[in-house]
């Protein structure tokens, strides 16, 4: 720290080309020398004060005043509750933060101080005492001389990390324990494979599709029948697993994948292969559908394969039939998993 | 520096008010220092000195909105129902009533209509933490750019960067416990996260969601997440950062007078203490404003979670948006290898991308201590000028950042400009790269154009924007010397030396050991220094001025380029 001066009036080092010129001199603001800008500045500070207080007691008010519940949109689009609720608080809180800020600029002492610093570092007698103490206790109690002692206590409390792990794993099954054809669970199965011939039914209303249903260019967001059967937890994951998009174009059109379609109807997974979003948005004159999420971008007329994006692997495709009822049906399951990616999926 | 206080208002007289009889104040501090000792550390800290800046309240700025956090925080678990036990909503809010949805959601509901001052809790709470992270980076740049990471505050930036980490993932967190439409999609997002994990992948995937996704437990296990573990974390952080923040004193500009020795400034009490609460009143009551006014995140318009649907436009909140940026311009890359999948396209941009950042900012201040191999205590702040390779480093980053988080809105940018995606997209996998070289270099030789102004201004004085013609008919333009003030200012900063491994060999001429990461070292030391322009010497200082004596237009007698202020033109004009 040589290159600096180490007090306010010291003269600079040699080589530093201009001399510290020290603190300026402290200059008195109005309020310190005129009285009348003194109490100028105290009626200022008090009406913030006064103001916040009546912005407190506004609040109170548009709490008792506004309703809430169905007039949610009552006042510029927004409740009247909770903007009146949002304004005479956001006030009653900046007046008094206006008010504080005020005095202390206005009437408390501008005089700076000095304070010296010291290095962060203890001085060496400290440094030295510390040491002392602890090489003394680290004597008295041995820790050094037996070993054995010192190794199975680390043992034992290096072992202690096992209960906390071990005990978490009941957070959740095991993917491959939930692994179950018979009602589609786990990460390789849906309910489209639970029985053959799964119909496939529009997503909401749960109606059988017929062929003859869709025109070209139809895209149509179905599910497998029997998810609205479902409730609570298993309906959300065999609608996480479960939905498709059924598109219907010309079948010369098709460039690949035709031999899982019926007419020129295909169905593919709805869920992403990326990370698993929804995929809604389709083109129909190219026949490609987009995730709204990160952009992958799938040809449906050539076995969904990704044309775009940062998705990797085709949509699974899920081959389609028609049942003695001339519905669609699925003819068996997706015949890889669908979604996102994980570690043992091809194994 | 001695002071005339005669004419300071009674009020402000500078000794501390003692009282003649103990009143009832002297009783309690008097039974509190018997039990608890304040006296000695109180002694020592109440008038503690804080020096002035407006940038020194960034910070406070994350701390304030902090405390706003927790205050909305609580009153919102008073109604907020973390379950995803299925229900059928029977609220105030039409569009959804009949429609069957997770506790989480209809709580949620249930609080923003039919609760008075819930939907403003919510949004405060909400816009609280936009504030908080935004602070939060803003005050980190602020730190870096002045060098005020160096000796002996590493440790507190340290904590900062872990502080901006944890306060991330509170918010996605947070963000996500609605259970609507948009945050269940980022929820979703997170499982293709998790199960992108090489080996341990679906395995944490079904332990986190206690099953398949989205299972029934993830919301309530979000919940203790968010409002017991890193909550705690963080106030822990903070307190641990406030505590430093104290024990080294703060930071200061150089100045006349300011030096690595002293602070200079204001006392904690009254001065500190009364502009940094009114302060907290400010932050309070702007959030407060902001969550009456500006409607954020109206989960009552996305609807409840359904995994077959979503929406366009679907983003999460800003500050996640640079890895999902990264996310939507990587290529699709993946390979299997001896039978296992690695899913590059998402390993990389979130779950390396993140860390490797974070890894990054950490390691900041020790490799600049390393190349620069400064061991000194350092509290005068730097102008990011003076540090030119500094401040390049710190605004490739931010490049790097904009960027990604530009590509987390492709979509919208697609939309709003009528532009191709397509495009959009394979310009930035390639800007990501470049734009961050470009920033540095251009940034580099800003920082240094103008230290060369300063030294410009120091030898020459300042452009007066008048000009003179000589009795010869030439023109010139009048530069007057600049205060001795500001003089002083420019000239407050070391002097650099680039570091040369040749001073590590030995009288023989036998390199020192680790000779390669020298030579690393000097090269680097090379960039950072060799191109800065340094103050100049006195000498420098002196020939200039004499110089400016000889050139000065002979005009009225006895007027020198010398003056310190405009005077000597009067002179010349009437």
């Amino acid at each position: 720290m040589s290159d600096h001066p180490t007090g306010d009036h010291l003269p600079a080092t040699v080589e530093e080309p201009i001399a510290n010129p020290g603190l300026p001199a402290h200059t008195w603001r109005p309020t310190d020398v005129d009285p009348k800008a003194e109490r100028r500045a105290e009626r200022q500070v008090a009406s913030l004060f006064g103001a916040s207080a009546v912005f407190t007691v506004l609040f109170a008010v548009s709490y008792f005043t506004f309703e809430v519940g169905e007039n949610w949109d009552t006042f510029m689009g927004l409740g009247a509750s909770n903007v009146f609720l949002g304004l005479t608080l956001g006030l009653a809180l900046l007046c008094i933060g206006a008010g504080i800020i005020q005095w202390a600029r206005k009437l408390m002492a501008d005089e700076e101080l000095v304070e010296y610093r010291h290095p962060a570092r203890s001085s060496d007698e400290d440094r030295e005492g510390t040491l002392q103490a602890l090489s003394a206790g680290l004597e008295e109690s041995g820790i050094g001389r037996r070993p054995l002692i010192r190794n199975s206590l680390l043992g034992a409390v290096g072992l202690l990390g096992v209960p906390a792990i071990v005990l978490l794993r009941d957070l959740g099954p095991l993917p491959q324990d939930t692994a179950n054809a018979a009602t589609g669970g786990g990460l390789r199965h849906t309910l489209w494979g639970v029985r053959p011939n799964v119909r496939v039914v529009r997503d909401v209303v749960g109606t059988p599709i017929r062929p003859s249903d869709l025109i070209i260019g139809d895209l149509v967001n179905a599910v497998p029948d029997g998810l609205f059967d479902l409730h609570g937890r298993e309906l959300q994951v065999a609608k996480s697993k479960g939905p498709v998009i059924v598109v219907k174009m010309e079948p010369r059109e098709i460039k690949s994948g035709g031999n899982w379609a019926v007419e020129g109807i295909l169905a593919f997974s709805k869920i992403c292969t990326h990370v698993g979003c929804p995929i809604s948005l389709y083109e129909r004159t190219t026949h490609h559908v987009l995730c709204p999420c990160h952009q992958s971008t799938f040809d449906l007329a050539d076995s969904a394969k990704v044309v775009f994006g940062p998705a990797h692997r085709p949509l699974p495709q899920l081959p389609l039939g028609v049942d003695e009822e001339g519905f669609l049906v699925a003819t068996s399951d997706f015949t890889e998993p669908v979604g996102p990616s994980f570690w043992e999926r091809e194994r | 520096m001695s002071i005339d206080t005669s004419k300071v208002a009674d009020s402000n007289r500078g000794t501390a008010a003692t009282t003649a009889k103990p009143a009832k104040v002297g009783a309690v501090a008097n039974w509190a220092d018997e039990r608890l000792g304040l006296g000695t550390a109180m002694k020592k800290n109440l008038r503690k000195v804080f020096p002035d800046h407006w940038s020194f309240m960034l910070g406070e700025i994350a701390l304030w909105s902090f405390v706003v956090l927790l205050l909305t925080g609580v009153f919102l678990t008073l109604w907020f129902v973390p379950s995803m036990g299925e229900i059928e909503y029977h609220g105030s809010y039409d569009p959804l009533r009949g429609v069957g949805m997770s506790e989480a959601m209809a709580s949620t509901l249930h609080l923003s209509f039919d609760v008075r001052g819930g939907l403003l809790m919510r949004q405060m709470h909400h816009w609280a933490a936009m504030i908080f992270i935004a602070s939060m980076m803003v005050h980190m740049m602020r730190v870096y750019f002045t060098g005020a990471f160096r000796k002996p505050r590493e440790l507190n930036w340290v904590i900062g960067c872990l502080l901006l980490f944890l306060g991330t993932v509170e918010g996605f967190t947070g963000y996500s416990l609605p259970d609507d439409l948009l945050s269940g999609t980022g929820v979703r997002a997170a499982d293709g996260f998790m199960k992108a994990s090489p080996v341990v992948g679906s395995y944490m995937s079904f332990f986190l969601f206690g099953g398949e996704f989205p299972g029934e437990s993830i919301i309530p296990r979000l919940y203790t997440i968010h409002v017991l573990l890193i909550p705690g974390l963080i106030l822990a952080l903070i307190a641990a950062h406030m505590l430093l923040l104290v024990y080294h004193k703060h930071t200061q500009w150089p100045g006349p007078g300011r030096t690595e020795e002293n602070v200079v400034g204001y006392p904690m009490l009254p001065v500190y203490m009364a502009k940094a609460g009114g302060f907290f009143f400010i932050v309070f009551g702007v959030i407060a404003v902001m969550g009456g006014l500006l409607t954020l995140n109206p989960v009552w318009k996305f609807g409840p979670y359904d995994p077959t649907k979503v929406t366009a436009g679907s983003q999460p909140d800003w500050y996640m948006g640079w890895p999902d940026g990264l996310l939507r311009i990587i290529p699709g890359w993946e390979s299997v290898i001896f039978g296992y999948t690695i899913s590059w396209n998402i390993l990389l941009p979130v779950l390396v991308m993140p860390i490797v950042m974070l890894i990054v900012l950490i390691l900041l201040p020790f490799i600049e201590a390393w190349i620069t191999g400064d061991k000194r205590e350092h509290h005068l702040l730097q102008r990011p000028r003076n540090a030119p390779t500094r401040t390049a480093v710190m605004v490739a980053l931010m490049t790097f950042y904009g960027l990604s988080w530009i590509a987390g809105g492709n979509d919208i940018i697609a939309i709003k400009l009528h532009l191709s995606i397509n495009q959009i997209t394979y310009f930035l996998r390639g800007a990501v790269f470049i734009g961050p070289i470009i920033a540095f270099i251009i940034t580099r030789r800003w920082c240094i154009s103008l230290q060369r102004h300063d030294r410009e201004k120091l030898l020459h004085g300042y452009e007066t924007g008048i000009i003179m013609r000589s009795p010869e008919g030439a023109y010139s333009e009048r530069h007057l010397p600049i205060s001795d003030t500001a003089a002083y200012t420019l000239t407050a900063r070391e002097r650099e030396t680039v570091y040369s491994p040749e001073s590590d060999t030995d009288a023989n001429g036998v390199a020192a050991p680790g000779t390669r990461l020298n030579r690393l070292r000097s090269r680097l030391s090379t960039l950072m220094y060799a191109d800065n322009v340094q103050k100049p010497t006195a000498a420098e200082i002196e020939e200039a001025h004499h110089h400016a004596e000889h050139d000065a237009p002979a005009l009225p007698a006895g007027k020198s380029g010398h003056g310190t202020n405009g005077e000597d033109f009067k002179g010349i004009h009437h």
